[in-house]
């Protein structure tokens, strides 16, 4: 290991900084200046008291100048130049760059560490963002901020020669997006620890269905053969379902798919819904059936024989979400309330009033979709039993039927993470606004 | 191949970087942030490559790349796709759609002159 031979090269390197002459620098350390030469180029030892006065003259602690930039100063720098093919080339100068800049070194080291940090925060929450549509808003702030960060980063790192005023706007931009960036992931942290108090979110009965039902496109083939396996068969078989009351949810949603399987043929439906531009009005004439079971039948069509996705939700008299299959860019909330403006509530305030909306999901992307959505009761207990609401929303994205011409109402997916300002359905603050 | 790059994104730092890189390397950068204008002025501008982000204000990437894709004139243009969600949904999407090359953020800057390079053969 060189590095204690290098004292001499790290003395020679601050005097030239400080723009000192050898001959200075001998006089006042009290030595020769050949001796001096002799040091600097690292042919004799030295230690001790003179060591220490020249390090005094240099204005730098002596351990500086014995083992140069602390090693594990050294060893961040490199950590951050591995990932960067660019610096590989001048990474056998890392101890002379952390020499001569310790300042730049140690900041830059720091930022080393924070984007590393911030990288693996990033991948615990891509891990999440895909099953909870709730984060992905918040965590392309992140990304992006983090994103930023890593190729200033790098240009500081990688260009000697760079202009003082970009140097100094890289820095600016540097400090702007690591304080955004602290401010955010802040600000999901508080959401996440939120929301891992509530036993319900981590997984629930509803979850372990959905899993269910998402990992087979929502279709299953097997219920629409002629002469289908039990329900209970396919529950029992299902490695998703784990807990018992999953599998009791998921025989009564299999029993409901059957019967709407028998009523709706997937031939004849997929060639009707098709023919009917997937309006379920006129679908449940059709088959003579109740939209409702249309709107579940037409969200468990394959992707292909409906000409695109569908996505249906639903919700029963409180509000609360009981059926959730999502399409691109409209994210369901997976657990709490979602927006009070979405078609799915002002069906449910007006039982068997159907209603046709086009809406608009809020974001940097505005998307439009068409909806239909309808509430109608379920009379279960007799017909004079107490009367159970629910109400159903069916998301129809422009690839699969576009949206009529028009401005589509604004809606969001849940308030915590809406970025519309002023808005008068508004229940609670936006951790967009808020937080970044 | 001339070396005329535009890149749509809507983050100044990001863009202040990008555009650093590149011109270091003898690029000519213009750039563009908003969605809804930014196939036209693929169209005006005529570059050699773009960089199109996923997530702009107004428009989609993907909706901007589905345009570039449509046009007989600028069909063949390399674009290169950048994301913020590197999931696998978001790189069948860009497949799908065309996309010559898709990098997920945080990218490196290293990673993004190389496929600059190979992909305009410059």
């Amino acid at each position: 290991m060189p590095r204690s031979a290098l004292t001499g090269t790290r003395i020679r390197e601050r005097r030239t900084v400080l723009g000192m002459r050898q001959a200075e620098l001998a006089r006042r350390a009290g030595i020769s200046p050949s001796y001096l030469n002799l040091i600097e180029h690292n042919r004799r030892r030295i230690g001790g008291k003179l060591l220490v006065e020249l390090a005094r003259h240099l204005g730098v602690e002596a351990s500086a100048l014995t083992e140069g930039a602390g090693a594990a100063l050294i060893e961040t720098l490199r950590e951050a130049a591995a990932g960067q093919e660019g610096a590989a080339a001048e990474i056998d100068r890392l101890e002379e760059f952390a020499g001569r800049f310790p300042g730049w070194a140690a900041l830059l080291a720091a930022r080393h560490r924070r984007v590393r940090e911030l990288e693996r925060t990033v991948e615990m929450l891509t891990d999440r963002m895909t099953h909870d549509p709730f984060l992905s808003t918040s965590l392309h702030e992140v990304i992006s901020a983090v994103t930023s960060i890593r190729s200033t980063a790098a240009i500081l790192a990688e260009t000697e020669d760079i202009d003082p005023d970009w140097q100094r706007r890289f820095h600016r931009n540097l400090s702007d997006d690591s304080r955004r960036l602290a401010e955010g992931a802040q600000a999901l942290v508080a959401y996440l620890d939120e929301g891992a108090d509530d036993p319900g979110t981590q997984s629930s009965p509803q979850e372990e269905v959905e899993a269910y039902l998402r990992a087979r496109d929502y279709h299953l083939p097997e219920l629409e053969r002629a002469l289908p396996p039990e329900p209970a068969r396919l529950v029992g078989e299902a490695a998703e379902l784990t807990s018992a009351p999953a599998r009791e949810l998921a025989l009564g949603f299999l029993r409901r798919y059957r019967r709407d399987a028998e009523l709706m043929p997937l031939d004849a439906f997929a060639e009707a819904a098709r023919a009917e531009r997937l309006d379920p009005g006129r679908l449940a004439a059709r088959f003579g059936v109740d939209p409702g079971a249309v709107f579940r039948r037409l969200a468990a069509l394959p992707r292909a024989a409906a000409g695109g996705p569908v996505g249906l939700v639903t919700c029963d008299g409180s509000g609360t979400l009981t059926f959730r299959k999502p399409v691109e860019g409209f994210a369901l909330p997976r657990f709490g309330a979602a927006c009070p403006l979405w078609p799915l509530y002002q069906a449910l305030a007006r039982p068997m009033a159907p209603l046709r909306a086009v809406v608009e999901l809020g974001g940097p992307v505005p998307q439009r979709f068409l909806t239909y959505a309808l509430c109608q009761p379920a009379l279960a207990g007799g017909f004079d039993g107490p009367q159970v609401l629910e109400a159903a929303m069916l998301i129809l994205p422009e690839e699969t039927v576009p949206a009529p011409e028009g401005r589509g109402q604004p809606i969001g997916t849940s308030c915590r993470i809406c970025p519309r300002r002023g808005c008068v359905a508004r229940r609670e603050p936006s951790i967009l606004a808020d937080g970044f | 191949m001339g070396k005329h790059v535009l890149l749509i994104e809507d983050e100044p730092n990001i863009i202040e970087a990008i555009r650093f890189i590149l011109s270091r390397e003898g690029w000519r950068v213009d750039t563009h942030s908003d969605g809804t204008t930014a196939f036209g002025r693929v169209a005006e501008v005529r570059p050699d490559i773009v960089i199109l982000d996923v997530m702009l204000p107004g428009r989609s990437g993907f909706d901007i790349l589905r345009d570039i894709r449509a046009d007989t004139g600028l069909g063949a243009l390399p674009v290169l796709m950048l994301t913020a969600k590197g999931q696998v949904k978001d790189r069948e999407m860009a497949e799908r759609m065309g996309a010559s090359r898709f990098m997920a953020k945080p990218f490196s800057n290293t990673e993004v002159l190389a496929s600059v390079r190979e992909l305009t053969g410059a």
